[in-house]
């Protein structure tokens, strides 16, 4: 009996580290910080993660028209979403035209809290569906300067390789404040995030979701949905800054198997065939106020700037500048690992109708028509090193 | 409201103070409150009390106190020591049938104060007791049978707490009855109470959560929409075998109406579960489970988040390994248990691509366990469980130790 007991406390106390279950391992998991935050970063980065978690109940402002009920349920883990959480867009059939509200854009909000009827599409009306991106690596890209973007833009494919790319000018919010990076073209600015790239930072891209995608209202963006009029703020601005930080300070997704024979074949291959035209994988970052965001080279695989990709993929729809057959370039970092937040499946391009990386690589029309070909005419063998390869990211 | 009951108690609890001075004043009763002793309908009075000379009140009570070392994915918040719930119970015989029963709960070290049973039972016949006051609603067999000391397991079951609300009481009237013949016994219980709330779908939890209702301490004041709860359960036993029973629980939820104006139309709330218990007769091995289903009226414009359909439950299955004089307590034993458990919070298939909805969890939770008597018990258990979200990414892993003791005094 006494040896049970002593068994047991070893067993209790000094077996505790191998009981739990094991954790994941970095490069398979999305969530977490970059590196070399400082503790009242970290400490920041925390309450961003608690806020973009917090679920919105009609007690605490839940729409009463909405989408989702949290940050988390468009990006679970911080990854893609899954079609139950898809945006609907519509309003703006034109560049450069502001888009309709007396229809009720610029989001449908297709849920309502009991007592209430969402919104419901005015027949006829043109529009997209977004699937939720990830919001991993976003600090990064944030950090870039508009130059950096504008060194890849070629909206007259001067260098004739039939690869344009234009950024979105997108009217500023009133709130918006320039950052040095920025660069003003007539009184508008260049959009990096979303599928149109019709957000300029990460300010306007989360108080936008939080009025449009939760019904939630902000200082920043004070009008309710359903009536149009002004409300108490919802949220407070220290919330709002806390998300943005966390959104600023998640971690780039690390690639897995990156000294693969096959992955190395693919990646050559993907050079090749000119995907990395628009899929840029190399960046660098200039100067930044948080100091882990500084001088730093990641590979998002993105150039941020629209590209025409042909009539399938014309929703007749569009935001800020871009034409309704544009689309902005989705950074494929962290690709491999969609299917561990989107329910086991893959949900690609921009409204989630691709169920696999090669039906995505297939479905580029538009200034992607030639190199799509070039893919379908590779061998089994080369077309599996590039999925492996792309799988990697 | 807490300031009186706690005065009430402490009154209470100063006689008992006073007793100590002669402990002949006392006398206790020592019944076995183990689980596989009587109907589960008389769980609320299958308790050890402490009656004190010539005085018409007992009274009694439990507490519960763990440790932790639980950890998700690799990642642990440490250890961690708790007590879940103390527990003070105070009967009285007004009457020869006319009797009075209360349990006020004390959580987490005080921070919430709960009425849990309340009520005055008068016994007109067997068949026919009246009940009126707070009372445990019968749904499944936990919810009224929920005393830690009465269980091999550290943490409640998951289903029976954050599925069904256990432990879910209201004010209410109701009957009740039971028939004995020879090695049968059959039982009743039907009652009419305050329900549920609009919260079940609209919580933080994010989920459909009927333990939601638990924080909205008006429903002790009134009912939130004026429709009854019904609660209705049937038991059979056999001493030999076992006991099973049926139960349903069901009424309208929401506030559809305030102040004669029409807000939404009636939404229902339907609980069916079945429950039973049983001994192996030679190997001693003792079995207890229970499962449930859980239908919700969603609003079809509200979101999937919030399912229509729950369903879950769990089996306890508990073998004596040893019964002798240990560490002097004579008539200890010592158990081996397992427990598995299940739950599904959203049971169906996504409106937009037509796959299952995940939003469901199952553990294991092997256990040891040291009764030095019937009335306590010291608890190792080991829980491991995988809980997938919404979407039904890969699934969390969370595990770990725990260690608790619950006995009632």
């Amino acid at each position: 009996m006494k040896r049970l007991f002593l068994v047991s406390v070893w067993f209790v106390f000094g077996a505790c580290e191998r009981i739990i279950p094991e954790s994941l391992l970095e490069e398979e998991v999305l969530d977490g910080p970059i590196e070399g935050l400082s503790k009242s970063e970290q400490s920041q980065f925390l309450a961003g993660d608690i806020a973009f978690n917090e679920v919105f109940f009609e007690d605490n402002g839940l729409g009463p028209l909405f989408v989702a009920t949290s940050c988390g349920s468009c990006h679970p883990g911080d990854g893609k979403g899954h079609p139950f959480t898809t945006l609907t867009r519509f309003g703006q059939t034109q560049p450069n035209v502001a888009p309709d509200l007396t229809i009720g854009g610029p989001q449908l909000q297709n849920r309502a809290i009991p007592g209430y009827e969402p919104e419901s599409l005015p027949e006829g009306v043109p529009f997209m569906k977004f699937n939720p991106p990830a919001v991993t690596g976003l600090g990064l890209l944030s950090a870039l300067t508009d130059q950096q973007i504008l060194d890849n833009a070629d909206p007259f494919d001067l260098d004739g390789d039939g690869i344009s790319g234009v950024p979105n000018y997108i009217t500023p919010p009133d709130y918006f404040i320039p950052q040095w990076y920025h660069q003003p073209f007539n009184g508008q600015f260049i959009g990096r995030f979303g599928k149109k790239a019709a957000a300029i930072d990460l300010l306007q891209q989360t108080v936008g979701a939080y009025n449009q995608d939760m019904g939630i209202t902000s200082t920043f963006e004070p009008i309710d949905t359903s009536t149009g009029l002004s409300t108490d703020p919802e949220v407070s601005d220290q919330t709002i800054r806390d998300i943005v930080f966390y959104l600023r300070t998640l971690k780039d997704p690390i690639q897995r198997n990156p000294n693969d024979a096959q992955v190395i074949k693919g990646k050559q291959l993907f050079t090749d065939l000119n995907c990395s035209a628009c899929h840029i994988p190399e960046w660098t970052t200039p100067q930044s106020d948080i100091a882990s965001l500084s001088e730093k080279t990641f590979y998002p695989y993105t150039d941020l700037l629209l590209h025409d990709m042909g009539p399938a993929l014309d929703d007749g729809a569009t935001e800020g500048s871009a034409e309704t057959y544009e689309w902005k370039t989705p950074a494929l970092w962290g690709l491999g690992l969609s299917p561990g937040s989107q329910g086991g499946a893959y949900f690609l391009m921009h409204d989630g109708r691709a169920k696999s990386i090669e039906e995505a690589i297939v479905m580029h029309g538009g200034e992607a028509e030639q190199i799509k070909n070039d893919f379908v005419a590779l061998s089994s063998e080369d077309k599996a090193a590039i999925l492996k390869f792309l799988e990697s990211l | 409201m807490k300031l009186t009951i706690l005065t009430i108690y402490l009154s209470l609890f100063t006689l008992v103070l006073y007793g100590q001075v002669d402990s002949s004043l006392f006398k206790r009763t020592a019944i076995d409150t183990t689980l596989a002793k009587g109907m589960n309908m008389d769980a609320v009075y299958n308790r050890p009390f402490l009656n004190m000379g010539k005085l018409p009140v007992s009274l009694g009570g439990y507490m519960e106190a763990d440790y932790q070392y639980m950890g998700e994915d690799g990642i642990t918040e440490g250890h961690t020591f708790r007590i879940p719930r103390m527990t003070l119970f105070v009967a009285s015989s007004i009457h020869r049938k006319i009797k009075f029963l209360s349990e006020i709960e004390f959580e987490e070290g005080g921070e919430e104060v709960a009425i849990e049973f309340a009520a005055i039972d008068f016994n007109f016949h067997p068949m026919l007791n009246l009940r009126g006051g707070v009372i445990m609603n019968p749904i499944g067999a936990f919810n009224q049978n929920h005393d830690g000391p009465k269980w091999e397991f550290v943490d409640r079951p998951v289903a029976a707490t954050q599925m069904l609300s256990a432990t879910w009481s209201n004010v209410g009237f109701g009957l009740y009855g039971k028939q004995y013949l020879k090695n049968w016994a059959f039982g009743y219980e039907v009652y009419l109470t305050n329900g549920f709330d609009d919260t079940i779908i609209s919580n933080a939890e994010n989920k459909t959560f009927l333990p939601s209702s638990k924080t909205n301490k008006e429903r002790f004041e009134e009912s939130n929409n004026g429709e009854p709860l019904v609660t209705a359960k049937m038991a059979l036993r056999q001493n030999s075998i076992g006991e099973i029973g049926i139960s349903y629980m069901g009424g309208v939820y929401n506030t559809y109406q305030d102040d004669g104006i029409i807000l939404d139309v009636k939404r229902r709330l339907d609980v069916f579960a079945i429950d039973f218990n049983t001994t192996l007769p030679t190997l001693n091995t003792y079995f207890v489970g229970e499962w449930a289903w859980v239908w919700v009226n969603v609003p079809s414009s509200f979101t999937q988040q919030y399912g229509n359909k729950q369903q879950g439950g769990f089996i306890d299955i508990v073998q004596p390994i040893l019964r002798r004089n240990i560490f002097g307590f004579d008539k200890a034993i010592i158990n081996i248990a397992c427990r598995l458990e299940y739950v599904d919070w959203n049971v169906g298939n996504f409106k937009e691509t037509g796959d299952s909805i995940g939003d469901h969890l199952w553990a294991i939770v092997p256990a040891l366990s040291f009764r030095p008597n019937a009335q306590t018990v010291i608890m190792f258990n080991y829980r491991y469980m995988q809980q997938t979200d919404i979407l039904g990414n890969p699934a969390a892993k969370i595990g770990g130790i725990q260690l608790g003791i619950a006995s009632y005094f």
